[in-house]
């Protein structure tokens, strides 16, 4: 079982062997106030790659993530996705965050639009598409994320799950390069987490290059290439599912571990 | 089974779905459940009635059994019955609606006033065929040159000095493109705008209004504002005041929460400001002190400036309501708007704004109210609004003595304005409410 399993890590390590670097952060520092949030980070992720994020609440993991789309900023160090390096330029940051779609934990659907409104506001306002094609796509989409019946409806009217999966429709119909998911399924009943990391996987095995902030073990084991554990701002541990959670090195991922699996 | 309890259960069968029990007795169930249910609530019933009915029995024999409607004084009145006397009213109810407007020119507030309608139709009524918003925006300025008249080339000058001010925006940025900063060469054509704009008004408007009238002269004959009265002059600042406050207090608002430290110093020194001072002030500023700053010889209305500073009123306290509209909004929402990369104005225009404005009706609706009745301070300066008409017509040998019939017509009047914009309101509140059906 184990043994298929770490084989299974080595083959998905072979897969994105590509060497194309999609979001590069080197020596990245970022305080709240006097409060140290992130300290030296330093990851590379290549296109393709899917990294599970996990760690104790307050340990800046959706800091990082958000750093990378400029919703936070940072301090000292260097952020560069896609080529570009996230400066204070506003051209810069706009045009990063076109190519890096977003995916929160309370969903943060725009409760005055329907969901094809949602989902067709930013490729029409931002990208200029024509009306007709945005909603072509975010029709297809929609369907992709198995709420095309919905379309019409307002998110007020729609389940927590589903509303997520509208959030993952609006994000992809950006046709983005990367997608960040800062603890997507949270805030969610347990019977809806699954219809949510069911789209998530799939999304995984069209190629995307995702990051995801979350708690879900049994979906980083399905999808992950990488797992990292952060605390105290800082990257703990990082490796590959099977070696992570079966053989963890540092005693304060051997703890949390511990204190997630213990249900 | 007896005495023995077991926690184990297992429903059945599935129950269906059935109606809610319907509600029995009508009108007297109704009655017995909401009015007479219990000792105490049967009292406060009956002694609410009967202070209904004592104030009915005063009102009604006077405003409506015994009133007279004709008759040439006060005198007159009380020969006929010691009711209401409307008759000062049906004699002077024109001059309540118009104040000194000449009589043969009256056609013309009343065109600008059904005309009105046409105008804010498309900003009510999300049905309405869009391409009428082209006539709102024109309007101001036709209805400003049906009231006040004069050559038809003062108003369009006066666009004329918008389309310069709106050509600097629009085109001086691409000028400096790559030598400046693009925020800040925006922000200088801006200035630039606002400036070329302002300087067209003061000094070339006329001289433009001049020349082509010498070649073509179409126009009104004109009206002083001095003539200007009554509730045509109430509706005039009201309806000017409300449609100006809520633009500005929408930039003000933003602009309070803008991290550039100019911009938000302004703003916020601007709204403390005028929030600070009693309305009055400044109208005394609009009436004598504004002259003083002025180019000398500009000739520059007494209404309009009135119409200026009752809008820089509203504003300011629009400017807040908004925020607070604003502050409302979850964070999530901006940063949702910002992931997608939608800029600063595009986020403000289709996702912030649209939610703020929603949550700030009330409030809005509630300074649009408060400024229409304070248009009524403007007697304060010697204008002539409804209050102002008051004085005169008590001070008539004929119709001294008078007060309840017109304090209570004044009242109706603003009464039926600021009752359909609450219900204006509400219709609105319960229209955009999508959220949560």
């Amino acid at each position: 079982m184990t043994a298929a399993a770490t084989e299974r890590d080595e083959e998905r390590r072979a897969m994105t062997a590509s060497g194309e670097v999609a979001i590069d952060i080197a020596g990245m520092n970022k305080w709240f106030g006097e409060f140290h949030v992130l300290r030296d980070i330093n990851l590379t992720v290549y296109r393709g790659e899917r990294i599970v994020v996990c760690g104790p609440s307050g340990s800046g993991k959706s800091t990082l993530i958000r750093c990378i789309n400029a919703l936070e900023g940072h301090q000292t160090g260097r952020i560069t996705v896609e080529g570009t390096e996230l400066s204070s330029d506003i051209k810069n940051i706009d045009r990063i965050r076109s190519e890096v779609g977003m995916c929160f934990q309370h969903f943060n659907l725009f409760p005055h639009l329907s969901v094809i409104e949602n989902c067709t506001l930013a490729p029409i306002w931002v990208r200029r598409e024509p009306k007709k094609e945005a909603e072509d796509r975010a029709r297809y989409f929609l369907e992709r994320v198995k709420i095309g019946d919905q379309a019409l409806k307002y998110p007020g009217q729609l389940s927590g799950g589903q509303q997520q999966r509208v959030a993952i429709a609006r994000s992809l119909c950006m046709q983005p390069r990367i997608m960040l998911f800062d603890e997507p399924t949270s805030a969610l009943d347990p019977e809806m987490i699954k219809e949510v990391l069911d789209v998530m996987v799939d999304l995984a095995e069209s190629g995307m290059t995702m990051l995801v902030v979350s708690h879900e073990m049994g979906f980083a084991r399905q999808v992950a290439h990488r797992i990292i554990f952060m605390d105290e701002g800082q990257i703990v541990e990082q490796n590959e599912p099977e070696a992570f959670f079966n053989n963890p090195q540092s005693e304060r991922t051997k703890l949390f571990l511990s204190q997630i699996l213990s249900h | 089974m007896a005495g023995e309890k077991s926690v184990a259960f297992v429903a059945e069968r599935q129950i269906p779905p059935s109606p809610p029990p319907v509600k029995t007795g009508g009108a007297l169930g109704w009655a017995r459940d909401n009015l007479f249910s219990g000792v105490f609530n049967t009292v406060a019933t009956l002694l609410s009635l009967a202070f209904v009915a004592y104030i009915l029995a005063m009102v009604v024999p006077w405003l409506f059994l015994d009133s007279v409607w004709n008759a040439s004084s006060l005198q007159g009145c009380r020969e006929v019955d010691d009711g209401a006397c409307l008759a000062v009213i049906n004699e002077r109810f024109l001059q309540f609606v118009f104040g000194f407007y000449p009589e043969e020119l009256r056609w013309r507030p009343i065109l600008a006033f059904v005309l009105l309608f046409v105008a804010i139709w498309p900003a009510l009524f999300s049905s309405a065929p869009r391409k009428l918003l082209i006539f709102s925006a024109l309007y101001p300025l036709l209805a400003y040159w049906l009231i006040w008249g004069g050559s038809l080339w003062g108003p369009v000058g006066a666009v004329v000095g918008l389309a310069i001010g709106w050509a600097c925006i629009r085109f001086l940025p691409p000028l400096v493109r790559g030598r400046l900063d693009e925020g800040l060469a925006f922000l200088a054509a801006v200035g630039a705008g606002i400036l070329a704009t302002a300087l067209w008004w003061l000094f070339c408007v006329t001289a433009f209004e001049d020349a082509l009238g010498a070649v073509l002269a179409i126009g009104l004959e004109p009206v002083e504002s001095a003539r200007l009265g009554g509730f045509l002059l109430s509706t005039i600042i009201g309806v000017s005041g409300i449609a100006g406050s809520l633009p500005i207090g929408i930039v003000l608002a933003l602009g309070r929460q803008s991290n550039l430290i100019l911009i938000k110093a302004v703003c916020v020194g601007f709204i403390e400001f005028i929030r600070g001072v009693p309305l009055i002030t400044l109208l005394f500023v609009a009436w004598l002190l504004l002259s003083y700053f002025l180019p000398p010889g500009t000739e520059f209305d007494l209404i309009l400036r009135v119409v200026i500073m009752v809008t820089a009123f509203a504003s300011a306290y629009m400017a807040e309501v908004i925020r607070g509209g604003l502050a409302g909004l979850p964070r999530g929402q901006y940063e949702a708007a910002d992931s997608l990369g939608l800029d600063y104005w595009k986020s403000m225009r289709l996702i912030i704004l649209p939610q703020a404005l929603k949550i700030s009706i009330p409030g809005i609706v509630n300074t649009f109210i408060g400024l229409f009745k304070d248009t009524t301070l403007v007697i304060i300066i010697g204008l002539l609004d409804p209050v102002g008409l008051l004085q005169p017509i008590r001070a008539d040998q004929n119709w001294n003595g008078i007060v309840w019939e017109l304090y209570g017509f004044i009242a109706l009047f603003f009464f039926i304005f600021c009752f359909a914009m609450s219900r204006y309101s509400m219709y609105l509140e319960r229209n955009l409410d999508v959220g949560h059906r």
